[in-house]
């Protein structure tokens, strides 16, 4: 594997050929705000956060999908970036229901926490305040669509990590949903190994376990390197 | 501290729209920053002192609660005509909350529900009948309805949220939370 | 078959057509099925068949000929006389058509005759649609009377892959799927790109509302797109094609399955074509009713069998498309240009057009115009022209407001501009686009918040969803749209509106979201003071919009005023 050099706002630095840029930009510590990234899965280049400036390209470019080149000069906070990611979970906030006040995972979710540290203080979008279900056929976990933003992290890790595929997405746009089985209460669906890898990964409450109260779901997702270190290098220590 | 760089006492009031008071309870807890808070400003209008009338001239208003009816519209459209800085305080105000979670249903669907077929039975009777405020269609933030200059996030905010933002404002400074003070929830 | 083979088929096929006094060519493309070309095309056979015309006169049901509002229409080719079309053609009409035009003296009718030097003809130069209307799309021998796959033999025996794609770049030739990207450069990357297979492309997915252009290709001569597809192939070192068809587009489907069969049964396609080692296998793929499934990345995923949604580029489909492999997508009607771009010469091509733009492309002409319909015009023609000499004007003595063009990614051009000419970049600086070739007229009826407010509802309806932009986006534009055509939006709202589309423009993950706002915008740029009269003065210049509704600082009056007159109804009762 080659190595290649690039900048990062304005520092030199070096980089596996192989690697993707958002990787890269962490190596440095710099802290860039991802929701549909997650470490151990596919990348989706969903939820736009890690966009960055690239010198030369027209376009913003989703960090977690876009490989390094030699040579790149990529900016990562400018005025612009940091306005479009706040606009971005404004959107999302706006989207469904979020209620963090009576919310599962209040003061544990991903969502609030980026809204919090970007400095999302209000919504300026309507809310769309969708009438969506809660379904609680499982016997462990409950999938509430009010607080689900599509970052399909849940999808993927049951796909490529449990290898069930039990959750997917139905339908498009604003009306994309996540479903169990092929649309069936998740309870009857036998694919379901109610392995809970995807309530682990759900970065807001729309995945919980059953009996969870305000604020009392909170996720870990280390569990997952632990699971792929083990598979792929077996290195088993937690 | 906290004197107005003008020297003047800040004239300061509070409101309460769609919400639980838990704001105005937060608000309380500032303890013994009470003290200094009304050694620095004199308190015009709210809840928790008798005034009927929203004052003529108010520096700084913090407002609890979503606009849920048109008796919320109306005090609104005066704090702002009448306030030079409006502060949303508390999630209600800054996002609807719990407040807005009514919106799942039409107006009269829930009167219905809660009112004429609940288990009071209250005798109620249409909307706008003169005694109670008419709801507004859908519970609205109160920046989607007048402009709003600073935001308190938070259900209720901390006391030290809360006085962090009122001791800038009675600075004359823009409220800049801290990220863990910014917390929605 | 080899080629000798191929020109006998064709001789053979010229001198049966001209062995018949007379031809009656009658369109069979879905606009005049709709209006009763199938009632017509059985009242010629008929008509043939009682008169025992049958060596003397031939009825032929051909593809699209161009004034499709005017449909069912009929040409007649008679030797000795000039062709003549006729339009509106009823079953009667059509006996009187053909009795006139097969008498022992034929002569044409007075009626219904669409002049053949009409300025809807005679402006347009028809390249891709060189065919359609005058050959029956479902026999392979009248592609080949006219000299089809004589460009494919062509290539396989005179030229080398390198240069088929050099013809194709010198004659300028842009891809018409929307975005006109170079075709002969991305032949190029293909050709070059490291790859144990190669796929080729068609997009025939069409998905912008009111365009047909690419349909009708596809209806009135199959194998011009095939033979496209072929060459295209052969340059770039494919085995296999796939032509991914719109669901909506049944005869279509069903004519290119035909195409394909014949065209592998005489050794045209499939192993070893025209005697060459080349071989070239095409498939069909249906879609399912997305927009989405345009976009190339999203068409490879529905190819491929999966969920037909976007993906990041790069890796751009010349390196990495289907199963991973090099794949060269383009338009069906950026297919349709090739065999005439190698039959002809690039140069040729190169003179047709503008600096920048070259050749011709087709429109649907749509909307508030006296004749709307098909047309196919050289690039830099004005859309004056278009509008004015090919379209005949703004019907019912209206006057002409906004020109529409590229669809929910393009724009609305105002009367001001009208003399622009037509090419990619002229209106890319107008803040349109050429698009995929929908032209949609519009009249001083028209309110164009609630034209941007179409826009934005197909494209929230149409977003896939993947990307946060576009997902929440568009539906939050659709709302801001709605407040201010139902009277309740605040000045703010422009704000928000404005930063809100800029944002999307550029965060959004592929072309949907990132060229959802344009009409928006576009109507913005030339019409900002009917958006202004919507919010300050709560009026619709335009009459269409209700304005029932009111800024949410004024619902409390509203309410009052509301609820005072249903006490007082109740009170009556
Ligand atoms: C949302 C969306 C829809 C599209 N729909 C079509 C379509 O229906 N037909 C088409 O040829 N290209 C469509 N495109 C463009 C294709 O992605 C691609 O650029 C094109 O097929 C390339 O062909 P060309 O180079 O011949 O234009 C669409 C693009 C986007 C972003
Ligand atoms: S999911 Fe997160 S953002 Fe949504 S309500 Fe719960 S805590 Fe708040
Ligand atoms: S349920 Fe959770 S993990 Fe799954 S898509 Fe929704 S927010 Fe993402
Ligand atoms: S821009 Fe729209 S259509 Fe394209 S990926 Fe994003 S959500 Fe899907
Ligand atoms: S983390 Fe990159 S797009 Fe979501």
């Amino acid at each position: 594997m080659s190595v290649v050099t690039l900048h990062i706002n304005d520092e030199l630095v070096s980089a596996r050929s192989d690697q993707k840029l958002l990787e890269v930009i962490r190596e440095q510590g710099i802290d860039i705000p991802t929701l549909c990234h997650l470490e151990g899965v596919s990348d989706l280049g969903g939820c736009r956060l890690c966009l960055v400036e690239v010198q030369g390209s027209s376009k913003l470019l989703a960090a977690c999908v876009t490989p390094v080149q030699e040579g790149m000069s990529v900016y990562t906070h400018s005025e612009r970036l940091v306005r479009y990611r706040r606009m971005i979970l404004e959107l999302l906030l706006s989207e469904r229901t979020h209620t963090c006040a009576v919310c599962v995972t209040n003061g544990h979710c991903e969502l609030q926490y980026e809204a919090a540290e970007l400095g999302v203080d209000h919504v300026r979008y309507e809310y769309l305040a969708p009438q969506l279900h809660l379904d609680a056929s499982h016997a462990r976990f409950t999938l509430d669509h009010n607080r689900c933003i599509l970052c399909q992290r849940c999808v993927r890790v049951c796909d490529e990590v449990e290898g069930a595929h039990t959750l997917d997405i139905m339908g498009r746009g604003a009306n994309g949903r996540v479903i169990t089985g092929l649309n069936r209460p998740w309870g009857e669906c036998v694919s379901c190994t109610s392995c809970g890898k995807c309530v682990q990964v759900c970065p807001t409450g729309a995945l919980f376990f059953k009996g969870s109260s305000v604020g009392e779901m909170e996720k870990r997702h280390a569990f997952l390197s632990w699971i792929l270190n083990g598979r792929e290098r077996k290195e088993w220590q937690w | 501290m906290t004197q107005l760089v003008t020297g003047k006492k800040t004239r300061f009031a509070t409101a309460w729209l769609g919400g639980c008071s838990g704001c105005h309870m937060s608000l309380l807890d500032l303890d013994e920053r009470l003290i200094e808070l009304f050694q620095a400003a004199d308190l015009l209008y709210s809840p928790i002192a008798d005034i009927k009338e929203f004052p003529r001239q108010v520096d700084v208003t913090l407002v609890e609660g979503a606009v849920a009816n048109v008796d919320h519209l109306e005090l609104a459209r005066q704090i702002r005509e009448r306030s030079h800085i409006v502060v949303s305080f508390g999630d209600c105000a800054v996002t609807g909350n719990v407040t807005s979670l009514r919106n799942r249903l039409e107006v009269d669907d829930l009167l219905s529900m809660v009112y004429r077929e609940g288990p009071g039975r209250e005798p109620r009777g249409r909307e706008g009948d003169g005694i109670l405020p008419a709801l507004i269609p859908r519970v609205l933030p109160l920046h989607q309805v007048i402009a709003v200059d600073a935001f308190i996030p938070g259900c209720p905010p901390d006391p030290d949220t809360i006085w962090e933002a009122v001791s800038a404002l009675l600075h004359g400074a823009p409220v800049r939370l801290k990220q863990e003070m910014r917390y929605f929830g | 078959m080899n080629r000798p083979e191929l020109q006998a088929m064709g001789e053979r096929e010229r001198e049966r057509q001209q062995s018949y006094r007379c031809r009656l060519l009658c369109c069979a493309s879905t606009p005049c099925l709709s209006s009763g070309a199938t009632a017509v095309i059985e009242a010629l056979k008929q008509f043939v068949k009682e008169q025992e015309l049958d060596a003397d006169v031939l009825v032929t049901a051909t593809g699209c000929m161009g004034p499709c509002s005017r449909g069912p229409l009929v040409t007649v080719q008679t030797r000795d006389l000039e062709d003549v079309v006729y339009e509106h053609v009823t079953p009667e009409l059509a006996r009187d058509i053909a009795l006139a035009h097969a008498a022992p003296e034929p002569r044409a009718l007075e009626r219904n005759l669409l002049a053949a030097d009409s300025p809807f003809f005679a402006k347009q130069k028809k390249v891709v649609l060189s065919n359609s209307g005058l050959i029956d799309p479902e026999r392979l021998e009248c592609y080949v009377a006219r000299g089809g796959y004589g460009a494919l033999a062509n290539a396989l025996r005179e030229m080398t892959p390198v240069e088929v794609c050099e013809a194709i770049t010198r004659s300028g030739l842009r891809g018409r799927g929307g975005a006109g990207y170079p075709t002969g450069l991305k032949w190029d990357l293909v050709r070059k790109a490291p790859g144990t297979r190669k796929f080729v492309i068609a997009n025939g997915d069409e998905g912008d509302p009111g365009a047909y252009m690419d349909r009708t290709l596809m209806e009135s001569d199959p194998h011009r797109v095939l033979e496209g597809m072929a060459i295209a192939g052969y340059a770039v070192g494919a085995e296999q094609g796939y032509i991914y068809v719109r669901g909506e587009y049944p005869i279509a489907a069903k004519r290119l399955e035909n195409a394909i069969r014949m065209a592998e049964r005489r050794g045209l396609l499939g192993g070893r074509v025209l005697d060459s080692s080349f071989s070239f296998r095409i498939d069909i793929r249906i879609g399912a009713g997305a927009f989405v499934c345009g976009e190339e990345t999203a068409l490879m995923a529905s190819v491929m069998g999966r969920r037909g949604q976007p993906s990041p580029r790069p890796p751009y489909p010349a390196q990495s498309g289907l199963w991973g492999m090099p794949t060269l997508i383009n338009n069906v009607e950026t297919f349709g240009n090739i065999a005439p771009i190698i039959d002809n010469g690039a140069e040729w091509y190169a003179a047709i057009g503008t600096d920048k733009s070259k050749g011709t492309k087709i429109f649907a002409l749509a909307g508030t115009v006296a004749t709307t319909g098909l047309i196919e015009v050289p690039m830099g023609i004005s859309l004056r022209e278009i509008i004015f000499d090919i379209g005949g004007g703004i019907p019912n003595g209206r006057a002409f407001k906004a020109a529409q063009t590229g669809g929910p990614s393009g724009g609305c051009i105002p009367a001001e501009h009208l003399d622009t000419p037509v090419d990619y970049d002229s209106l890319r600086r107008l803040g349109s686009i050429m698009g995929s070739g929908g032209l949609v007229v519009m009249d001083d009826t028209s309110c164009m918040p609630d034209v941007a407010k179409f826009f934005m509802e197909f494209c929230m309806d149409e977003s896939c969803g993947k990307c946060v932009p576009c997902r929440v986006g568009t539906v939050q534009l659709h709302r801001l749209l709605e407040h201010i055509t139902n009277g309740s939006a605040t000045p703010r709202d422009m704000e928000t509106l404005e930063e809100l589309c800029v944002m999307m423009q550029e965060t959004s993950l592929c072309g949907l979201g990132q060229s959802a706002p344009n009409p928006l915008l576009s109507t913005l740029r030339y019409f900002r003071e009917e958006y202004q009269a919507h919010i300050l003065e709560r009026t619709c210049p335009a009459g269409k919009c209700t304005m029932d509704h009111v800024p949410p600082l004024e619902q409390g009056a509203e309410l009052q005023r509301r609820s005072r007159s249903t006490t007082s109804d109740s009170e009556v009762s």
